[in-house]
């Protein structure tokens, strides 16, 4: 494949991001005209209209499109990590982590003093997630073993969600309904702080990630053969965890649990032109923040006034794809 | 697959690396949990430029000997040097530039091509970040011809018979223009064309100047083709040295506990009169016991 057409496929998927934005600011409960739009980002016209854009419609599908990018990407690189293509970002217990920080704060009563007491209480989840599965990883041999690393992500996922199941049993019937929603995933929390935050984190990561485009590439041979091609192998494992997990955490705290975006994404972009990780990584984050805004764009019209869980969403649209996917023999 | 005797392959602007060879000094490897050492005292010298070949039973250690001399496996005891420099004194990188290795069986997570698998023969030169320039391109296309992949290059590596794979593994191996090529089982899976022309490339990179390390249960083969033979048993090394000296009756039976007889290549060919080996049925010793007496 030559650069040029890469170039190109980037272009046309930043091109679509951006249209899946647009059509996301348009659509709501008003919809809005492109010339209202325009006017709204200048400042003028209705004062509604620009509240509506400016601090609602335009945060919030940016939000969206960074969580769809670093649940895409960080998918795609624990796919390759892995070396399983069912894996998806919260196949490693991050977002266990992350439910058990945000549920912990809404029972606990901190959700009603701060608004940021609940990305910030899952991000400390997510992380002691992260940290405690490479502990346990860690521990086993001399070298972090994927299999092994697979095992404890799933086992220490599992004692999350019965924490998470224990403290819902315990609390009363309004923090239960806040947990429940959050463990949903929305993003009615969008704000412009959110979206800062997280694309100060987003792009670094995105970077480090198609650094390690092509060790990630030999890891589909095996790390044995890696290895003897001359790539760190120990280094590429730990560093792709560590970036992909945080990138993870970072969207679990905006947004809540939303599924299939990290899965299936990936594996759209390895289906239509190949599995090079130099270009299925930004490939992916893209798409990925296309999809995202379009799904949120139709959680929030498809039943209006009556806003659908985003997560709905994208499962209705992931779950035929994922068993077509399970039924097709080469992936 | 197009043999070009006495050309190298291609070396653009580096210099090439002249030809390197391992020094082995009493060097012991025992898998964690094992009861015995997988390999054990261990001490040979692998000339450069040279073909040596690795024979044994099942078990012996060959493999084992092998991950140990690329640094896939840390041995507990003993002294390894390749090229007169300790083992461990080697960056990765100059390591995998200097070796290509064709390991036994890989198992690909993502489907990729065979062009990409070879393409990846020029991580070692390339690292992470810079991009393929032409010399790569030609290292990449020369791999694919010498090892006759071209004409199933865009395919899926997994859609491909095992001799197939065999040769787009060698082909990556190839494309990193190494010193040193280490080959595990490498005809295996192949037919007696495939497998004939794997040895005459041996031969021809031999000949240009590349050593050759190979782990095979071809014998007859490797009698023809390597320069010097290292037989192992239960982790040892029982016999090294030309094939004529260490493919001796008496020793065969014994290492691999089955009757055997010796005999000549009859010829033609550049391999005339090297020693064979012809495994005997059940009951035909007895016979030959009797004609002997």
């Amino acid at each position: 494949m030559r650069g040029g057409r890469l170039s190109a496929r980037l272009a046309g998927l930043a091109l679509l991001a951006g249209l899946a934005v647009l059509v996301s600011v348009r659509v709501g409960a008003v919809p809005l005209s492109l010339s209202e739009i325009t006017d709204a980002l200048r400042g003028e016209g209705d004062p509604t209209a620009i509240a509506i854009v400016r601090q609602l419609r335009v945060p919030r599908a940016v939000v969206a499109g960074l969580v769809g990018a670093a649940l895409a990407a960080s998918g795609a690189t624990f796919q390759a990590l892995l070396r399983n293509p069912l894996a998806e970002p919260y196949i490693l217990g991050v977002s266990g982590g992350a439910a058990v920080g945000a549920v912990g704060a809404i029972v606990l009563g901190w959700a009603a003093y701060a608004g940021w007491a609940v990305p910030v209480a899952a991000f400390v989840g997510a992380t002691v997630a992260i940290l405690l599965v490479l502990r346990i990883a860690a521990s086993v041999g001399r070298s972090l073993d994927t299999r092994v690393l697979l095992l404890a992500g799933v086992v220490v996922g599992s004692f999350f969600n019965a924490c998470i199941l224990l403290a819902l049993t315990l609390t009363d019937a309004e923090s239960f309904r806040s947990a429940i929603f959050w463990m949903m995933g929305s993003f009615a929390g969008a704000s412009w702080t959110v979206a800062g935050v997280l694309s100060l984190y987003l792009l670094p990561a995105i970077l480090l990630l198609i650094a390690l485009a092509r060790p990630l590439n030999l890891m589909a041979i095996g790390e044995e053969t890696a290895g003897y091609l001359g790539a760190s192998v120990e280094r590429v494992k730990l560093v792709a965890y560590a970036t992909a997990s945080l990138l993870t955490a970072a969207a679990v705290a905006a947004s809540g649990v939303i599924g299939f975006v990290g899965l299936i994404i990936p594996h759209v972009i390895r289906l239509l032109w190949g599995g090079d990780h130099r270009f299925l990584i930004p490939a992916s984050a893209l798409l990925g923040a296309a999809f995202l805004v379009t799904a949120d764009a139709i959680a929030r019209t498809a039943a209006a006034p009556t806003e659908l869980p985003v997560g709905v969403v994208t499962a209705f649209v992931g779950v035929p794809f994922f068993v077509w996917l399970l039924r097709r023999r080469t992936v | 697959m197009t043999s070009r005797p006495g050309r190298s392959h291609p070396q653009s602007n580096r210099q090439p690396i002249p030809p390197l060879g391992w020094s082995i000094e009493d060097v012991s490897y025992r898998y964690p949990g094992a009861d015995r050492h997988a390999v054990e005292g261990f001490t040979a010298d692998i000339r450069p430029g040279s073909c040596t070949a690795v024979l044994g039973p099942n078990g012996s250690g060959k493999s084992t000997l092998l991950r140990v001399l690329l640094r896939a496996a840390a041995p507990h005891t003993g002294r390894i040097r390749l090229g007169g420099r300790p083992l461990d004194d080697w960056s990765r990188r100059d390591l995998a530039r200097a070796i290509g290795v064709v390991p036994q069986q890989e198992e690909l997570s993502f489907p990729i091509t065979v062009r990409e698998l070879v393409a990846m023969g020029r991580y070692p030169h390339l690292g992470a970040l810079r991009p393929a320039g032409a010399h790569d391109r030609l290292a990449v296309e020369q791999a694919m011809e010498r090892s006759d992949v071209v004409p199933f290059a865009e395919r899926f590596v997994e859609t491909l018979s095992g001799g197939e794979r065999q040769r787009a593994r060698l082909a990556r191996a190839l494309a990193q223009e190494p010193s040193v090529l280490a080959l595990d089982e490498p005809t295996l899976a192949l037919d007696i064309r495939h497998e004939m022309e794997i040895f005459e490339l041996v031969r021809t990179l031999v000949t240009a100047g590349v050593t050759v390390l190979l782990v095979t249960h071809n014998i007859n083969l490797a009698a023809r083709y390597a320069d010097a033979l290292l037989l192992m048993d239960r982790g040892r090394l029982v016999a090294s040295g030309p094939p004529g000296r260490v493919l001796r009756r008496g020793l065969i039976e014994t290492v691999y506990d089955w009757p055997v007889l010796t005999t000549e290549h009859p010829g033609p060919g550049h391999d005339a009169g090297a020693v064979q080996i012809i495994p005997l049925a059940r009951g035909a010793e007895y016979s030959r016991g009797r004609e002997e007496r």
